[in-house]
């Protein structure tokens, strides 16, 4: 097991990335933010409080998606996968959408997102953020606009990404 | 999380986890359906046929709109018209049908064990839509789905099932599963409807007096007089029945309380309940049918995830 954030660096990444986000929203006013559940939803939790606090006034439509609906291997996976909830109480019409995901690694819970999205309506135009991008294992032609840490690893390794709120500390950690 | 079971013929069969499960899963469908396109991908491979060997109104469009909202291909079958009425058998109808590629059996038939009889003999799941007066399981579910909604939990709640237990495979169901979940029922009825040993055997209360059961409950599940299913008579008249087991505004007034009124449908208005009950704020009727596609859906969704286990 190795670490590959510590709880000061996640911070520090994170604020990154929103400052990224604000170079090119400025006050947020036709985006909306879209967390992916299970395990997305509190990067964009985060990200979402820490732009209240960065762009005073704004007012930023958050939501959350949920893809188990839209997987692509319902009918291969060894194991049922339990929804969980969805929230999007905006419309997403004409809107720019920042999706949101802990890791990227295969591509295809994005691609499932993107299909799951689209049932909401036709945005504008969709980014993708993540955490941690596991570059080199890609199976559909997806890549990131915003993200905190490129990195290589084994197919055999697994990447976590640890929570405060939920997992008692914040920290990201390479499994063997 | 799957659920422990392969066919879905009866609650009898489902342990506690299982109904929440279905709950849980059933809660995401119900956000599905409110979206502008209320439809997933999920079953797009699967084909499902219904087979309604009785009427059934509610039920079959139900099970119908579950399954497109799955995205999953259907086919119905109705007995009438089909050559079951040239003398062909029950296992030979449905193979004939599986082998035509079929993934799923939602099935209704007037016979108690009829789909019980046919999961021994096909390997495809089975949702029992209602086997004569055995069990219903998928109204149970949308019935107990809907109690925990408008009141948040159905654990410690108090159910009377008033009017044709006898009769009634919903009355079985949902003692199973509001058992099951935690809940207190009473069975209330005519005692010429009310089967013996109930008590003992299901683990229920039971009282003649519809008074007071409703005095007693938070919900009252009144259920149709069955008459398909009386082959003698049972009580002297409807109107008779009304007096005595009806469920008015007057009663209701006369309560302490405001109770929830559900009916499983389809509702004969003045004879076990009437209108000015039916269409009252009390009422969670049209709140039943309208889960009823998101329980469906949940139940249809677990079982064809077991499938490829």
């Amino acid at each position: 097991m190795k670490t590959i954030l510590n709880g000061k660096q996640m911070a520090i990444t994170i604020d990154r990335l929103c400052h990224q986000l604000i170079e090119n929203h400025l006050q947020f006013e036709q985006t909306v933010l879209i967390g992916l559940q299970p395990r997305g939803i509190y990067l964009s939790g985060r990200i979402h409080q820490t732009l209240l606090k960065l762009v005073p006034g704004a007012h930023i439509d958050y939501g959350k998606l949920d893809i188990t609906f839209y997987r692509d291997d319902f009918n291969q996976s060894k194991t049922l996968h339990v929804p969980s909830e969805t929230s999007i109480d905006f419309s997403i019409e004409n809107k720019k959408v920042v999706l949101i995901d802990d890791v990227l690694y295969t591509g295809r819970t994005i691609r499932s997102a993107l299909d799951a999205m689209l049932d909401f309506g036709r945005p504008a135009s969709v980014e993708l953020l993540t955490l941690i991008d596991r570059r080199f294992s890609r199976q559909l032609p997806i890549q990131p606009d915003y993200t905190g840490r490129t990195i290589d690893a084994l197919i055999s390794q697994k990447v976590r990404v640890l929570w405060n709120e939920r997992d008692g500390n914040d920290e990201v950690i390479l499994i063997d | 999380m799957s659920l422990s079971v392969k066919h879905l013929l009866g609650i009898r069969d489902l342990q506690r986890q299982d109904i929440e499960l279905i709950f849980q899963t059933a809660d995401q469908f119900k956000e599905v359906l409110q979206r502008p396109i209320k439809k997933v991908p999920t079953l797009r491979d699967t084909t499902i046929v219904n087979l309604f060997f009785e009427n059934s109104t509610r039920t079959r469009i139900s099970f119908e709109l579950a399954e497109k909202r799955l995205g999953a291909d259907t086919v119905n079958f109705s007995a009438s018209g089909s050559s079951v009425s040239k003398g062909e058998t029950l296992i030979d109808t449905v193979n004939n049908i599986l082998s035509m590629k079929v993934d799923m059996v939602v099935m209704r038939h007037s016979a108690s064990g009829a789909p019980h009889f046919l999961a021994k003999h096909i390997n495809v799941p089975i949702l029992n839509a209602g086997d004569g007066i055995n069990e219903h399981p998928t109204q149970a579910l949308l019935d107990a789905f809907s109690i925990r909604e408008r009141l948040g939990s159905v654990e410690g709640k108090k159910i009377a099932i008033c009017g044709d237990i006898m009769h009634s495979r919903v009355a079985l169901s949902n003692i199973y599963c509001l058992k099951k979940l935690g809940a207190e029922v009473t069975v209330v009825g005519p005692p010429t409807l009310i089967p013996k040993y109930m008590a003992a055997a299901l683990g229920v209360n039971v009282s003649y007096d519809i008074r007071e059961a409703l005095q007693w409950c938070d919900v009252a599940n009144v259920l149709r007089i069955q008459l398909e299913r009386q082959n003698t008579p049972l009580f002297s008249s409807l109107r008779e029945y009304s007096l005595a087991y009806g469920v008015n505004r007057q009663l209701l007034d006369s309560l302490n309380k405001e109770i929830v009124i559900m009916h499983p449908g389809p509702i004969n208005r003045g004879v076990e309940i009437n209108s000015d009950v039916a269409d009252s704020g009390q009422s969670i009727i049209l709140d039943q049918v309208e889960n009823g596609v998101a329980v469906r859906m949940a139940a249809l969704y677990l079982l064809a995830g077991k499938k490829s286990e």
